[in-house]
């Protein structure tokens, strides 16, 4: 698992394929959380552009695309169930998968160590 | 300048309040369990806000009459405090020459002298303004070595029962004092929810045994700014600097009930308030824009700033939504904006940009969920 300073996770599947959320401290930090506008998919994202729309129930932030790809398939679940963010957020409450433009970019993120030094 | 702090500060921080910056204060947003949480818990049992930020003045008459201080607040306020009774507390806001709001305000009649309560953000400006316009007639008197608590929800009666003999005979808007083991209690029953409850002033040197006793209490909640953000959006109640303002008059905004027959063209003691004629005038005529609720369709909340349209495609937008978010007990999204008379309809559809698209709203009645006053 991989992280940004954007709080996002990352975790690799097959083919080139990331699955991501947001941290735990994230999803603590944003407070509960009501709704969220997903892309769609099929979407090619740059890395930073304001792809996902989070709103607390006291403010609204943006989710930033943690680098370059295409959105290949979003987590319907959170539509009904935005709450997922916040109960199991490295888990159930999964944004997005995206198929990387160049997998090797992982590489640049944080480390699981890296990313809890970074917060701390 | 540095923010200042309630008296009650170091207890929120020891409590794991996330602490922000609101009109000059640092202030309690919320507790470790959340906003969701608190506002369900005020509706639920009851919930205890910190609003020390808040002004407390005192106005006395110079002659010692009463009337006399009632008539100097009738000068700045479109509201009969000449025939407010003793023991009862009165909202009220001051207007300008345009008949905007300057702020809004709770008054109390406590015998010899009225008890006000304003906004945080524009305290110091109210001060000074009545000082202006008052010091020939009264004494203002800023009230600095005293806290502010707001006890709210269905289990403030009981849980403030034990501390304060008599509160549970109250009736909403009721002030009185009682003398307790936290020193004189200056109690009024409101709030700002839409919930049953208690406002009580305290002296700064009792406020946290107050508090903390109250929290002690089974269902009592410690709660912060955000819930009562969105506990007062749900009760349709208006916030200063948002969906009132000095452009917005109080019929504008829905706020008409707060001026009494006595101040309204033919009464007794018409007009005599900043702003009178436009005021009265936009009762004869009608206002041109009024506060509506909104709700949005679907899930996501429409917050302030959002433009409102007559339909997908109108170029120009029509109004402004001034206040949203989503109401945790509707469990929906919930705004208040300004549009035109005309469509200020209950089941008006208009259309509002949300982030570059147009989404459905539908104009809905104010409050979005009823009070639960003890009348």
């Amino acid at each position: 698992m991989k992280y940004t300073e954007e709080h996002e996770w990352l975790k690799p599947e097959a083919d080139g394929i990331v699955i991501v959320g947001i941290s735990e401290h994230a999803a603590e930090q944003l407070g509960d959380i009501v709704f969220i506008e997903l892309p769609e998919t099929e979407t090619e994202v740059a890395k930073g552009d304001e792809i996902v729309v989070i709103e607390s129930v006291k403010a609204a932030s943006d989710i930033l695309a943690p680098l370059d790809g295409e959105i290949v398939e979003i987590n319907d679940a959170l539509e009904a169930s935005p709450g997922l963010v916040n109960e199991d957020p490295l888990d159930g409450g999964w944004f997005f998968k995206m198929k990387l433009a160049d997998p090797s970019e992982l590489d640049s993120l944080m480390t699981e160590a890296e990313y809890k030094n970074f917060i701390d | 300048m540095g923010l200042r702090r309630t008296p009650l500060y170091d207890l929120h921080t020891s409590l794991g309040a996330k602490m922000v910056p609101f009109a000059g204060w640092e202030m309690p947003v919320q507790y470790g369990t959340g906003v969701m949480a608190e506002h369900l818990a005020t509706r639920e049992t009851a919930g205890l806000f910190d609003v020390s930020h808040m002004g407390q003045v005192i106005i006395r008459a110079l002659s010692k009459k009463n009337s006399d201080a009632a008539l100097a607040l009738e000068s700045l306020i479109p509201a009969n405090y000449l025939g407010l009774a003793e023991g009862r507390q009165r909202y009220g806001v001051l207007t300008n020459d345009k008949g905007g709001i300057r702020d809004d305000l709770m008054v109390a009649n406590r015998g010899d002298h009225f008890f006000l309560v304003v906004n945080a953000g524009n305290a110091d400006a109210d001060i000074a303004y009545l000082r202006e316009h008052l010091s020939d007639r009264c004494e203002i008197e800023v009230i600095a070595d005293r806290a502010l608590l707001a006890l709210q929800g269905p289990a403030a009666e009981a849980a403030f029962a034990p501390i304060a003999q008599g509160a549970s005979e109250m009736k909403f808007m009721d002030c009185a004092v009682f003398e307790s083991k936290f020193g004189a209690l200056w109690v009024t029953r409101s709030g700002y929810s839409g919930e049953d409850g208690y406002e009580i002033s305290v002296a700064t040197d009792n406020a946290e045994a107050l508090t903390r006793r109250l929290l002690d209490t089974p269902g009592v909640v410690a709660c912060g700014l955000g819930a009562r953000d969105s506990l007062r959006m749900e009760a349709g109640l208006p916030l200063h600097g948002q969906d009132i303002t000095p452009d917005t008059t109080p019929v504008e905004a829905g706020l008409g009930w707060s001026i009494q027959k006595v101040r309204r063209t033919g009464g007794d003691r018409e007009g005599g308030f900043p702003g009178a004629d436009r005021i009265l005038a936009q009762f004869e005529n009608g206002p041109e824009q009024k506060l509506v609720g909104l709700r949005p369709e679907g899930r996501a909340p429409m917050r302030a700033g959002t433009s409102l349209f007559v339909d997908a495609d109108a170029a120009d937008p029509i109004g402004e939504i001034t206040s949203g978010g989503f109401g945790p007990s509707l469990q929906a999204p919930m705004s208040m904006g300004y549009v035109p008379a005309e469509m200020a309809k209950p089941g008006t559809a208009l259309m509002a940009d949300l982030r570059g698209r147009r989404l459905p709203v539908s104009v809905t009645p104010l409050p979005f969920r009823p009070a639960n006053y003890k009348r």
